[in-house]
């Protein structure tokens, strides 16, 4: 029989636990933002006072960041983010670099990084989760195979819907083929491009579609035998870009935007494309 | 001849059920408000619109359920397959390693060392050497079908598992049902079949079912292969959209799809402890 004193710990005990429950998440403090709000080192509310905290994934790849060192400014994505660092007023040494695995780039909560560069396309479904800043680079898709491949001399999408097609996942390479090329064998779908290379290599798969300045580097210097079917002409006729990634309504989105548009009015961004991406824009159009 | 219960019975009976009334209010209640408080507190978080909008978006799962059920079909597929070939091989290498006499040794030594090897190797490694190593090899007749390869993956690995859960349950046969089987005239392979193996499968089902449900999740391991499985559906979509609603369909699939293991596990357990006698 339980005495009437023993009920009452009972009670109280579940009464405590719901208010603990309710409770003792109590919602973490927001920083401040910064007062000032000019777009300086003093007045951007950075996750790190005085430092710029960029993100990207890990591995990296040319032509975007060369040998998986985001931090040598050589690789055309590492170049940019240092010339937009540099245009909101942080010297080299105040930018550091955090590797971001995909998930966790585009997850809701705090964010690691004051903004991200990995390639990512904006889209306006993407934008309901993240925020974008304003777009750095003009991609278009290309089919990548090797020599001896039947449908290396195809010249036209519809020659590719007979093909085992590959992409990585989560990229918008991979849209593209369910999209645009539709072929009638559901493409196959790789964590990396190395297990796409590997499979392409194999025979597993016909063709691979990565992003033109990819595709050059892949072909040129990382296949044997690796040729350039051609690149895909614009989705919708609306060309893809690739934009900055920061944590949604971040107050550092205008700043780092205002700064992009600075560097394509001052022809930086031009000339970075040819510097790290020059051979870009050679290869045939499928129609 | 019907029991009349005595008053005082009828009493006592009609008391436990008042108290069994009220035992299960007091849990319903209990369990409401405990219920009401994770969610309060849950809705209360600052972070909760975005997680909502993130993992619970109505509009979202809806959108991703196709693919990913279409995933769903080729994970059922690989499971039954792999399964299949998981009990038979299995179940060979266990009875490799229990035959006797020295001139068997190597046998017995091979499937020891194949047990220990597919035991050993991570599942992803596995996955790797096998299905982008084999059809590197350029051989006629190697297949190059991810989910094939795949499957061979996890027929090789996961029946070292079950060789020993199957070895176990020979060895928990006592050697008198052995050697009243013998004595009765019964030839090795006849006691094996009608005598042994009945009560060793028997026993160790459990186990088997719970390396079944591990088998479940496995499958998706695959998909780092090429193949789209629901897990990978569920990536697909979600990077599509930024969204992990995807994943959270996906895995309520899964747990949909492991619940009915689950129970048969349970009645299997009950129906065997009923004709044990227990």
């Amino acid at each position: 029989m339980p005495t009437p004193l023993r009920r009452l710990l009972a009670a109280t005990v579940l009464a405590a636990t719901t208010v603990l429950l309710a409770a003792g998440c109590a919602p973490a403090e927001q920083p401040a933002p910064a007062a000032s709000g000019a777009c300086d080192p003093a007045g951007l509310p950075t996750l790190t006072a005085g430092t710029l905290t960029i993100g990207t994934d890990q591995p990296v790849y040319p032509p975007w960041y060369l040998d998986d060192d985001p931090t040598s400014g050589r690789g055309f994505e590492s170049a940019v983010a240092y010339a937009i660092a540099d245009r909101l007023g942080y010297a080299r040494e105040a930018v550091t670099w955090v590797r971001v695995p995909f998930n966790a780039a585009i997850a809701p909560g705090p964010k690691t990084y004051d903004l991200n560069l990995t390639e990512f396309s904006i889209s306006d479904e993407r934008r309901q989760a993240v925020d974008f800043s304003s777009p750095y680079y003009d991609v278009a898709q290309a089919v990548i195979t090797v020599e001896g491949n039947a449908f290396a001399g195809a010249t036209t999408i519809a020659e590719l819907k007979g093909a085992r097609l590959g992409g990585q996942v989560g990229t918008t390479s991979y849209q593209a083929i369910v999209d645009q090329i539709a072929p009638t064998t559901a493409p196959a779908v790789y964590n990396t491009n190395d297990d796409a290379k590997l499979a392409l290599q194999n025979g597993q798969v016909d063709a691979l579609v990565v992003d033109l300045p990819t595709a050059f580097f892949i072909t040129s210097a990382e296949l044997d035998g690796g040729v350039i079917v051609g690149q895909l002409p614009a989705g919708d006729g609306v060309p893809e870009q690739f934009g900055a990634v920061l944590d949604k309504d971040s107050p550092l989105t205008g700043c780092v935007s205002e700064a992009v548009d600075a560097l394509r009015a001052d022809g930086t961004l031009d000339a970075l494309e040819q510097e790290w991406l020059a051979s870009a824009g050679a290869a045939p159009e499928l129609r | 001849m019907t029991l009349e219960l005595s008053p005082l019975a009828q009493d006592r009976a009609r008391y436990r059920r008042s108290r069994a009334r009220r035992s299960t209010a007091v849990a319903l209640v209990s369990t409401v408000v405990f219920a009401a408080a994770v969610v309060v507190g849950l809705v209360n978080t600052p972070g909760w619109p975005r997680v909502q909008a993130t993992f619970l978006d109505p509009q979202d799962a809806w959108d991703a359920l196709p693919s990913v059920l279409a995933g769903l079909w080729l994970n059922i597929r690989v499971l039954v397959v792999a399964e299949l070939g998981i009990l038979a091989l299995g179940l060979l290498i266990a009875l490799l390693r229990t035959l006797r006499g020295p001139v068997f040794f190597p046998v017995r030594a091979l499937a020891i060392g194949y047990v220990d090897l597919f035991r050993g190797v991570p599942l992803l490694i596995a996955l790797y050497l096998i299905g982008f190593g084999l059809p590197a090899l350029r051989l006629q007749g190697v297949p190059t079908d991810v989910a094939v390869l795949g499957t061979i993956t996890l027929i090789l690995v996961y029946s070292a598992y079950v060789s020993e859960v199957f070895r176990a349950g020979i060895e928990s046969v006592h050697p008198s049902q052995r050697a009243a089987a013998r004595s009765l005239g019964l030839t090795h392979r006849q006691s094996l079949r009608l005598v042994i193996l009945p009560q060793a499968v028997r026993r160790v089902l459990p186990p088997l079912l719970n390396d079944f449900v591990a088998l479940q999740k496995d499958v998706g391991l695959i998909s780092v292969l090429g193949a789209v499985d629901a897990i990978r559906a569920a990536q697909i979509q979600s990077a599509l959209l930024f969204s992990f609603t995807p994943y959270v369909v996906a895995g309520l699939l899964f747990v949909l799809l492991a619940i009915p293991t689950g129970r048969i596990a349970d009645a299997v357990a009950a129906r065997a402890a009923r004709r044990e006698g227990a």
